[in-house]
């Protein structure tokens, strides 16, 4: 009877106006049967780790086309941790280029997808990868 | 310690993921409802409800920031729709207040409306009753603004809120007559487009008509632009004449007393529902009453009967 839903926050952290990628992707987890808390444009870390906590996601899940992924997706990881939260994946996508994906999977992003990804394979990679929690 | 020892001790995540057993129907989240239910009762609950688009989500941001002014606490839950193809949604009312998202004052949860049709999901008041728990002095809800039979925020909020638009025009005769019953206070938002004066005096009009002058509370309209934050002083100003006219008249035992008689036979409803069906379908009764239906040895009223003899209750 008591089954979980996934709920998943999808934003974009920074001044990047590209939003066109986290709608297709916010759609996609929607269609998938997932709760989206979509937050929007120009968040802070830190708002995107309070919004998280508040609504209990599993998964944030941020896009970056700015270029500006190596700084914002560590900070993000490292507010997650201090705030005890360190329990909720973090995923990210956009215009990342390959050779920046070792270091931010060492600094705790679960895992990155580039441009021309299908969204089929992001969402078996959430359903592959994601437990909601217990 | 428990999930509700954990939220009066002021835990966040604690509350948060209480929230979610609540949303996703665990039994445990009942046991800990109880611990927090003599907690509760404190928060003054606001609920705002208009069409989609109306403005509703700026005005709550909007609202939000003008009692964060006056230092009081403040709640939100803000409900969109689920999908009924997928059982998912996309829950986008915080686009517009994710500003407060890292005040500590302030706590947001977004909910689905998971099949529910009367505006909220069926978790919105104990949602809200845990947010009272945690100290909340004000607890704003916006329902879903589908266009629904939004009435449930009736029984769940002090004071319910109406946001239209300007442009209604001719359409505002054909406004449901149910949504004139429902608001304490009537807002026109984008204030700054063409029309708005005029809506605003027609809505005066039509509920002039509704509520010849009674010795209650006579809902006014009144005129915000929730993007610029104009008007948001006088709205909420409003909601206090509000309050103190519930206080004053003994409205607000009265609207408790509804709502408790309200969340008694809710809870009464489901958990008979639930103890019978199971009941019956582990035994075998319920098989049995389908094959009865199937081949019409049986008819659903007397199947009903049958196994309500069989209860403790009658
Ligand atoms: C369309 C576009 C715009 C539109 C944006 C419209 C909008 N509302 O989104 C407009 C014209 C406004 C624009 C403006 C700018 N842009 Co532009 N834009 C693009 C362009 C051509 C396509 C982006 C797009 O929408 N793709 C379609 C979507 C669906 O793909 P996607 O976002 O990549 O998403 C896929 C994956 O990346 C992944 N994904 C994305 N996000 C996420 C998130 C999660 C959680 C997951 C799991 C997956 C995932 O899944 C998606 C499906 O596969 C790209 C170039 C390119 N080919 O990528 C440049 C590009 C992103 N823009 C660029 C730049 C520089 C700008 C501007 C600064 C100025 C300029 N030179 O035009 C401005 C800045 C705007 C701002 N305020 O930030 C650069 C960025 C350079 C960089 N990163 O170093 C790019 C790469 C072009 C380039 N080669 O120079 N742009
Ligand atoms: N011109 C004008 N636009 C406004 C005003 N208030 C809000 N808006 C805009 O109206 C649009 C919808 O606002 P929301 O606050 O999301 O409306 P909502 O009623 O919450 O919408 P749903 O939750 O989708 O039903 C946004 O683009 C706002 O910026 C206003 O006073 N004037
Ligand atoms: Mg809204």
């Amino acid at each position: 009877m008591a089954e979980r839903r996934v709920r998943v926050l999808v934003g974009k952290p920074g001044l990047d106006g590209h939003d066109r990628g986290a709608k297709i992707i916010a759609r996609a987890f929607r269609d998938a049967g997932f709760e989206v808390i979509y937050t929007g444009l120009h968040q802070t870390p830190e708002q995107i780790v309070s919004a998280a906590i508040q609504e209990d996601v599993d998964c944030v899940a941020l896009s970056i086309l700015s270029g500006a992924h190596n700084t914002l997706l560590p900070a993000v990881k490292e507010i997650l941790v201090e705030k005890g939260a360190a329990d909720i994946v973090l995923m990210a996508g956009g215009v990342i280029p390959e050779d920046d994906i070792p270091g931010l999977k060492k600094a705790g992003i679960a895992e990155v997808f580039t441009p021309g990804t299908s969204t089929e394979t992001i969402v078996g990679w959430v359903r592959d990868n994601i437990t909601p929690h217990a | 310690m428990s999930l509700a020892e954990r939220v009066l001790d002021g835990d966040i995540r604690a509350a948060a993921r209480l929230m979610r057993d609540i949303d996703d129907r665990f039994k445990s989240a009942v046991e800990e409802l109880k611990t927090l239910y003599p907690h509760t009762g404190n928060a003054y609950i606001i609920g705002i409800t208009g069409p989609p688009g109306a403005g509703k989500s700026t005005l709550v941001d909007q609202i939000v920031a003008a009692y964060r002014k006056r230092d009081l606490l403040v709640g939100v839950v803000a409900i969109d729709p689920t999908s009924p193809f997928s059982g998912g949604a996309i829950l986008g009312d915080r686009i517009r207040m994710n500003r407060h998202a890292d005040d500590a004052g302030v706590f947001i949860r977004s909910l689905a409306t998971r099949g529910a049709l009367g505006g909220l999901s069926r978790s919105t008041m104990d949602v809200a009753n845990v947010m009272d728990a945690m100290g909340m002095d004000v607890i704003v809800i916006e329902t879903v603004g589908v266009g629904q039979d939004e009435v449930d925020i009736v029984s769940t909020a002090h004071t319910t809120v109406v946001v239209m638009v300007p442009g209604l025009g001719d359409d505002i005769q054909a406004i449901k007559a149910g949504i004139l019953e429902i608001g304490d206070v009537f807002v026109v938002n984008k204030a700054d487009r063409d029309g708005a004066e005029r809506t605003a005096r027609e809505l005066t009009t039509m509920l002039e008509m509704k509520h010849p002058d009674d010795d209650g509370w006579f809902p006014r309209v009144m005129k915000t632009e929730g993007s610029r934050g104009v008007g948001i002083e006088e709205l909420v100003e409003e909601f206090d004449a509000h309050r103190t006219y519930l206080k004053e008249s003994g409205a607000l035992q009265r609207l408790i007393e509804e709502r408790n008689a309200k969340v008694f036979a809710d809870t009464l409803r489901d958990e008979l529902f639930d103890s019978v069906m199971s009941a019956i379908s582990a035994n075998g009764t319920y098989q049995e009453i389908l094959t009865g239906l199937r081949d019409r040895s049986t008819d659903p009223y007397s199947a009903v009967q049958k196994v309500m003899a069989g209860s403790a209750f009658t």
